[in-house]
């Protein structure tokens, strides 16, 4: 999940007697599976909870490209260093679909950034951890995108129109992202040193747990779940998605012969499903709250980048104005 | 980026389809836009040609004023080819 413990604002969900008769209309329409689009009325709350929604998924495409930038100018061949520019590059994509559909909402590119900045606004507690290895390159696109993958599917899905078109566009990039990853696991598992097989388990082990957190708390731990569900902003909990994903990584993992840190992992015959151990909450939320182990560096690098950029979109504009001077004289 | 504008970006796939509405960007100017747009809505050979125009030179019709705007067509079925009957023997027109 790339957005994690969003506000809606709502303590309970309202039932349909409940609410004012734009209220209801705008229920039933979502209820009916009818999108809501840009200029249709939407409560408050809906409006605020997808700015907060979209605008912290989009922060994510955009400092997820960080973690992954470290491993440019250090890409084993030339192929790898190919594809990972084309990876990062369509995260900058992803993150300015993303910006665009919550402009829709009145929101501001400027303002919505500078929350980011100033810490007002979250991103996935997922790229606040290192890439300590060229596995983790290879990890990050099998689990991480493949764990965005399974929420951004069912996105797809969700009730606002341009979000979900963001996210129908998104989703067709995306399964690049993860076969690439899951290809580099596999070509160091198959061809590598035993110190690469190494790498490629410890590289798991630090980013297991890390991944299952990125669908968010329990759901009887998410307040905030039951309004958007009822808004089909989202259209699965957090432990339903956890659990899909789950289920379908664990045969990969035993393909390349790797292992998760997990001793609670095992396939439950009755259920149908994995079971697995508990998630340390602790770290969830101390990552979230910004001390994880790469927060500061993170935000740091961001507002490096737009400040030593200034100079570039000023000049632009003193540009477009010459170019418009010139055309009129 | 208050001080660029919005473009609307509208794609040909494949020669010969309409162009279609695929998102925005912001852009200083539109030779900018349409840099911008390609790198962004192109990256896969998604299309043979690009438009982009200011998001402000759009007008809309707005999500609430539905039914006055769509209201004539409603009831016009005789528009459509299904609504006239033909015997088996006219075979197929």
């Amino acid at each position: 999940m790339y957005a994690q413990l969003v506000e809606t604002g709502a303590k309970r969900v309202k039932s349909l007697d409940e609410m004012s008769p734009e209220e209801r209309a705008f229920q039933e329409r979502i209820d009916a599976e009818i999108k809501i689009e840009p200029k249709n009325w939407m409560p408050d709350g809906y409006r605020q909870t997808l700015i907060r929604q979209i605008s912290q998924h989009a922060h994510s495409e955009v400092v997820g490209m960080l973690p992954e930038g470290n491993w440019v100018t250090r890409a084993p061949t030339l192929k790898r260093k190919l594809q990972l520019m084309a990876k990062i590059q369509d995260e900058a994509g992803h993150g300015l679909y993303l910006y665009s559909a919550m402009e829709t909402l009145g929101a501001d590119r400027d303002e919505e950034i500078e929350k980011l900045h100033n810490g007002k606004a979250k991103y996935s507690s997922i790229f606040n951890y290192p890439t300590l290895s060229w596995a983790d390159i290879g990890t990050i696109g099998w689990l991480v995108d493949g764990a965005a993958i399974v929420n951004q599917v069912v996105l797809q899905r969700t009730s606002y129109g341009p979000y979900s078109r963001a996210m129908i566009r998104i989703c067709k990039e995306e399964s690049f992202h993860q076969r690439q990853g899951y290809q580099i696991l596999l070509d160091l598992m198959r061809h590598g040193t035993d110190e690469q097989k190494q790498m490629v388990q410890d590289s798991i082990n630090r980013f297991w747990w890390p991944a299952l957190m990125m669908f968010g708390p329990h759901d009887d731990d998410s307040p905030n779940s039951q309004q958007s569900m009822a808004w089909k902003i989202k259209r699965k909990s957090n432990d339903e998605l956890r659990q899909m994903f789950i289920d379908q990584t664990v045969p990969q993992l035993e393909f390349l012969g790797c292992t998760a840190p997990d001793p609670d992992l095992k396939w439950n015959e009755e259920r149908g499903h994995y079971d697995f151990g508990e998630i340390n909450w602790q770290e969830f939320y101390d990552v979230l709250k910004g001390n994880g182990p790469c927060n500061r560096e993170r935000i740091a690098t961001r507002k490096k980048a737009i400040e030593e950029g200034a100079w570039v979109r000023e000049a632009a504009v003193a540009y477009a104005e010459k170019q418009k001077q010139r055309a009129a004289a | 980026m208050a001080e660029w504008s919005l473009y609307e970006v509208f794609v040909r796939s494949k020669h010969g389809l309409n162009h279609k509405h695929v998102g925005s960007v912001h852009a200083a100017d539109a030779a900018m836009a349409m840099e911008n747009a390609r790198d962004l809505y192109t990256r896969r050979n998604e299309g043979v040609s690009i438009w982009v125009v200011p998001s402000s030179a759009i007008t809309a019709s707005t999500g609430d004023e539905k039914e006055a705007l769509f209201d004539p067509s409603e009831d016009k079925v005789y528009r459509h080819a299904s609504f006239y009957q033909l015997p088996d023997e006219v075979g197929h027109m």
